[in-house]
């Protein structure tokens, strides 16, 4: 059995931030577009604690960043779904398309 | 602990402002006509006390980084959200919720407070969400506007996706570096393929924040379909904040890559200018339209930014104090007449001089600035921005920018030309402004006149270089 190494815990992280990137410009569902974003924080993650763990496992950053991105992305979805709650109300629907007023 | 107390004082006064608010909200609460006075008298006293004992120091191991000309780019963004709190205050004498307004907007404002001043870019992050999340709550303040929360929902999903590029930077950035800190950076940048990857995410992320042109598009949106004053504070304040910072991150951190940005920088405010006067020609929107204007203003600012030296930092802390008082003029005006008639199309400025002579000289002045035209404050700014970004030799982009101050003239002098020559059977009613909201526009309509006429500003802001 092979132990993993940094370059396989990288593939992932960049496969995540790429699925991330992708599902927010193809999803119309607001609350999936606020998931994709949460992919991407996640991978960053990964990102953090792979690069602490393999190169520089005396310096700490990540790891404190890790905990700080977590909390935030926390404070963002809620802001967030607070917002998505208040479109859907005058909307009643939390497809993009059917947010657009606003154009040009 | 006095050193601490000195040094933070603006980000321990705008502490004190919040809880305050906080304090009133949950206790017995305050009618408007009181609250709103307190507050602006508040945030006065924060813009006086930034005025005094600024000393160069850090504190917290390097994480918060203060200087003279740190402290005066606090006390220009404190001027911003004070001047906000007086032209816009017809708006919010009518809002439900003014306490929290203030909530948010303080907030916002300490976030770009500790943004400017932070020296890691774990500080730096933090700073840049709390500048921002707070943002889009305040977008949404017109709860029962369709608009208000659409414009909302592009700014919280763009602004929750260009933080995450710009995480994805910094993580690569740890990386390759092993460090985080801004004053350890630039020895161990290595120029490598993978850093200038890294460099790219970090810059695409400010460029949303600063609405450059590949990153412009939640701006128009967003501008159009927030609350006024919301608007003032993101077009002006949150965009000083955020340039800013960019010189800061440019200058100290990415030093060693600096041929790398400078081309950068070059196309991006080319593009940000063409797009930004060509989209603003055909706008019929006002805040659309000023949106549209402060995307090109943009562009200009990073003309300045380009050369990297210290004329350039000088010319852009002056100009974002010019484009502030001249901005803040045109968003007042546009929010009085919002206020009282409900109207905000260009067509329906028609006339205005006629019922309203007041309100139409400040905003003829500010668009006069805007557009750069010689004793308003604008035309020095532009000059200097120009003389700025021409210290590395490169004529054709200054000649681009300098085509682009013409093309902008024509939309400007267009709502001018609405307010006096227009015929309009029926203009918007004489409106009696109120008194905050015309000492707002009077400070706003001086600033103008006499930044420009008083160089000592100039050279004061170059001295704490």
């Amino acid at each position: 059995m092979m132990e993993p190494g940094l370059y396989h815990i990288l593939f992932i992280s960049a496969a995540l931030f790429f699925i991330g990137i992708y599902g927010f410009f193809t999803r119309r569902n607001l609350i999936t577009m606020l998931m994709s974003t949460e992919l991407i924080l996640n991978s960053v993650n990964l990102n953090f604690i792979a690069f602490n763990k393999y190169l520089w496992p005396g310096k700490m950053d990540g790891l404190f960043f890790t905990v700080f991105v977590i909390a935030i992305a926390a404070a963002e979805a809620a802001v967030g779904i607070a917002i998505i709650i208040n479109l859907y109300r005058s909307h009643q629907s939390i497809d993009v398309a059917s947010a657009e007023d606003l154009k040009y | 602990m006095n050193e601490l107390l000195l040094l933070m004082k603006n980000e321990l006064m705008v502490t004190a402002i919040i809880f305050l608010l906080l304090f009133i909200k949950v206790g017995k609460g305050m009618s408007n006509d009181r609250l709103l006075p307190l507050v602006q008298t508040l945030l006065l006293a924060n813009l006086v006390l930034g005025c005094f004992f600024n000393q160069e120091g850090s504190l917290f191991g390097n994480m918060y980084h203060t200087t003279p000309l740190i402290a005066l780019q606090k006390s220009i963004l404190g001027l911003g959200v004070y001047l906000i709190s007086l032209v816009c205050s017809d708006w919010l004498k009518k809002t439900e919720h003014l306490a929290e307004f203030f909530l948010l907007m303080l907030s916002a404002l300490l976030g770009m407070y500790l943004l400017i001043s932070g020296g890691n870019l774990l500080i730096f992050y933090l700073s840049l969400e709390l500048a921002t999340i707070p943002v889009a709550a305040m977008a949404n303040f017109d709860l029962d506007k369709k608009r208000s929360s659409e414009g909302a929902m592009k700014l919280i999903l763009s602004s929750a996706f260009s933080s995450g590029i710009l995480l994805f930077g910094i993580s690569l950035i740890y990386g390759i570096t092993g460090t985080i800190s801004f004053s350890e950076l630039p020895q161990l940048a290595d120029g490598s393929s993978l850093f200038i990857m890294a460099f790219i995410f970090l810059f695409s992320a400010l460029a949303f924040k600063l609405s450059i042109v590949p990153f412009h598009l939640w701006t128009a949106d967003v501008y159009e379909g927030a609350p006024v004053p919301v608007t003032a504070f993101l077009s002006v304040v949150s965009k000083g904040a955020v340039a800013f910072v960019l010189m800061t991150v440019l200058y100290k951190v990415f030093q060693p890559i600096e041929s790398t940005w400078y081309l950068l920088v070059v196309i991006l405010s080319v593009a940000s200018m063409l797009i930004g006067n060509l989209f603003a020609v055909r706008q019929q929107n006002i805040k659309r339209f000023l949106a549209f204007s402060s995307i090109a203003q943009v562009g200009f600012i990073l003309v300045g930014v380009s050369s990297g030296d210290i004329g350039s930092s000088t010319a852009v802390v002056y100009f974002v104090l010019v484009y502030l008082f001249s901005n803040l003029a045109a968003f007042g005006v546009a929010t009085v007449i919002a206020a009282y008639s409900g109207k905000e199309n260009i067509n329906d400025y028609k006339g205005l001089y006629q019922t309203n002579p007041f309100l139409s000289w400040v905003m003829a002045l500010a668009l006069f600035s805007l557009a750069g035209i010689p004793p308003t404050a604008g035309f020095f700014g532009k000059l200097f921005l120009l003389t700025a970004g021409g210290s590395k030799g490169s004529y054709i982009y200054l000649l681009i920018a300098a085509l682009n101050m013409i093309i902008s003239l024509y939309y400007y002098l267009r709502v001018v030309r609405a307010m006096f020559m227009d015929k309009n059977e029926t203009p918007v009613p004489a409106i009696q402004t109120g008194a905050s909201a015309k000492l707002g526009l009077i400070i706003c309509g001086i600033g103008i006149v006499l930044t420009g006429m008083m160089g000592w500003i100039y050279d004061y802001i170059q001295s704490l270089h």
